[in-house]
């Protein structure tokens, strides 16, 4: 593990039953780097970042987050998931609460932060993802696009210092793609640590500091997007890029 | 499109709305619908009046057709003249309405249970009213309810003890139906949330629990409390019968209450529990705002539906011999001086358990409409 990693995974290995779904993987991510994963369904890479904050557990094999290794030690996995926040491809935001209680929750029941000082945190999260008007509604009230804003405002809430992103806009009509998107290079260029999960390749080529492709539990390519889309070196990335770029 | 932006809307036509429209529509849209609405109609026509003449208009209330005050069988019109048109002697209800009430409770002390009778109300009303002022003080007392009333009912603190025994009538109903209710609504809860436990020792301790009590009839577990449960404790505590007959009233609603909720936690797509843990809450956190009143939202109509269930369930008791309203009933019915009138008895009865749980299904209904409030279940 490299001195400057906030994420590190070593050899990583799991198993769905007797499938194993990561196979020896390794990654390490810098503090404000921006990882953009993509790769064929069923490679394994939402799985890879879903045990980054434990929602997966992994069975071989040395997860360590900002310092802390992921362990069964339940203080341990509290810690990670108070450091990395998490945006889902269906935007899990809570139904039967409003957009702004959607917000506050955690920071009143796990920072135990003060109702009004939440509220107001909740309010500065929503302008920052552009929905302040939005703050009364329900989430059901809302467009996806709107949603999926609402729960990265959310996981902002909890201030944390990486962000993970599983498809963020694969459940998203496409005229709703763009207004997500445009969230999430601010928060890039705010100097976000994040891993994202996406075939948004556009977005890779603008926010992206390197592009890791996964085949079949494995990362068969790791590169810069300059040299990830010009000159892959596998011809399985080829053939992927090939099929995602030109159909 | 230049054609269609000229178009103006316009009422709907006559027929299709309106009260001529909606009985055109439900009542006479076909001729077999025509045939049953007037089959119905006519079937109320006969049934509604005779009911009210019976029950109201020839009935007798404290006095009979004679103008004498009934204080017997005898005195009531239909067995006094049997020939004549009369209806039925509510006299049996109102003669007997402090036992039906209150059982054999003591009169000088009777106003401990209006009292509690009371304060349920006072203890409800947070449940019923949402925007109550001090709905936050109020929710505390409706939790120490149980307690209070238990104090206020039985004695202790300066309060004479009045024994379980001269207990009685809608009395014991309410106690068993309240108490049941609210106290298997939270153990519910907690099976339901220990039988998805991943721990197996938890999650099989709880199904086990759930399978065995449901797979007995209450009867039998009534029974069990009454008979059995006296020999699993030390010797010496020898625990009163309603609070017998409650243990095992509890945990048989406990156990129905569990599955109903456990259906409704599984109906919570997992999305829910992985932003909730995403966020960094505990598993009582996130059970407790996230999973929960979901589940709970999903389940209302089948939670309501066994709490009904069980309101009626406890005219079991009667079978170990406590007295609720169908006991006094059956009691009162077993007097010689009031010998035969089992119509007015059973139809009262019916109708004060039709109040409680007609309140209770409407309260389901107020629910359900205010929870439907923006919330929209599916991903988008």
């Amino acid at each position: 593990m490299s001195e400057d990693s906030i994420i590190s995974l070593q050899n990583v290995n799991k198993w769905f039953g007797d499938f194993q779904v990561l196979k020896d993987v390794n990654l390490e991510v810098k503090k404000k780097e921006r990882i953009v994963v993509c790769g064929p369904s069923g490679s394994g890479k939402s799985t890879m970042i879903r045990c980054i904050n434990r929602l997966e557990e992994h069975q071989e094999g040395k997860i360590v987050v900002d310092g802390i290794e992921l362990t069964g030690n339940l203080k341990n996995i509290d810690s990670v998931r108070k450091e990395v926040g998490m945006v889902f491809q269906q935007f899990n935001l809570f139904p039967h609460l409003s957009v702004k209680e959607n917000i506050t929750l955690a920071p009143i029941w796990v920072k135990k932060m003060p109702k009004v000082e939440a509220e107001e945190l909740a309010m500065k999260q929503l302008e920052i993802v552009k929905i302040p008007e939005q703050a009364n509604k329900f989430p059901g009230q809302l467009s996806g696009g709107q949603q999926q804003r609402v729960a990265i405002a959310r996981s902002l809430a909890m201030n944390p210092n990486i962000m993970l992103f599983d498809e963020p806009t694969s459940a998203l009509d496409p005229e709703m793609i763009k207004e997500v998107l445009d969230v999430m290079v601010d928060l890039a260029e705010g100097g976000m640590t994040m891993i994202v999960v996406t075939h948004e390749m556009g977005f890779a080529k603008t926010v992206a500091d390197r592009m890791v492709f996964m085949d079949e539990g494995k990362i068969v390519e790791e590169a810069s997007p300059d040299k990830f889309f010009n000159n892959p070196e596998s011809d399985r990335t080829k053939l992927f890029l090939s099929q995602i770029l030109h159909q | 499109m230049e054609n269609n932006s000229n178009i103006e809307s316009r009422k709907p036509p006559v027929a299709t709305t309106g009260f001529i429209g909606w009985c055109r529509q439900h009542l006479f849209s076909n001729w077999i619908n025509s045939f049953i609405t007037i089959l119905v109609v006519y079937f109320l026509y006969q049934l509604i009046p005779w009911f009210l003449d019976w029950s109201v208009f020839s009935a007798d209330f404290w006095t009979n057709y004679r103008g004498e005050l009934i204080v017997d069988r005898t005195f009531c019109s239909r067995v006094a003249d049997p020939e004549g048109d009369h209806g039925a002697c509510w006299a049996i209800i109102i003669v007997r309405f402090y036992q039906f009430m209150y059982g054999f409770y003591p009169s000088e002390q009777v106003w401990r249970v209006n009292l509690t009778y009371f304060l349920l109300v006072v203890a409800l009303l947070p449940l019923l009213i949402e925007k109550i002022p001090g709905r936050k003080h109020l929710i505390k007392f409706t939790i120490a309810f149980p307690v209070v009333a238990f104090i206020l009912l039985y004695g202790g603190f300066g309060f004479q003890i009045i024994p379980t025994n001269k207990w009685g009538g809608l009395l014991v109903t309410l106690v068993l139906g309240v108490f049941g209710i609210a106290i298997a609504f939270p153990l519910g809860i907690l099976l339901a949330l220990g039988r998805r436990s991943e721990l197996p020792i938890i999650s099989m301790f709880c199904t086990l629990f759930i399978e065995f009590i449901r797979g007995v009839p209450l009867i039998t577990l009534l029974f069990f409390g009454m008979v059995m449960l006296p020999l699993f404790l030390p010797e010496g505590l020898n625990l009163d019968g309603l609070v017998r007959v409650l243990v095992a009233v509890t945990l048989f609603q406990a156990a129905y209450m569990a599955e109903v909720i456990r259906g409704g936690l599984q109906a919570i797509p997992r999305g829910q529990y992985e932003a909730a843990q995403s966020v960094g809450l505990s598993y009582w956190q996130m059970n407790r705002k996230i999973i929960l009143p979901q589940a709970i939202r999903i389940s209302i109509p089948s939670i309501v539906n066994t709490s009904i269930g069980l309101f009626k369930d406890t005219t079991l008791v009667i079978i170990i011999g406590l007295l609720d309203l169908l006991g006094i009933g059956r009691g009162a019915l077993a007097d010689a001086t009031w010998m035969g009138l089992s119509n007015e008895v059973y139809v009262f009865v019916a109708l004060v358990f039709f109040i409680f749980t007609f309140s209770m299904s409407r309260y389901s209904l107020y629910l359900e409409k205010k929870l439907k409030t923006g919330i929209n279940m599916g991903a988008d």
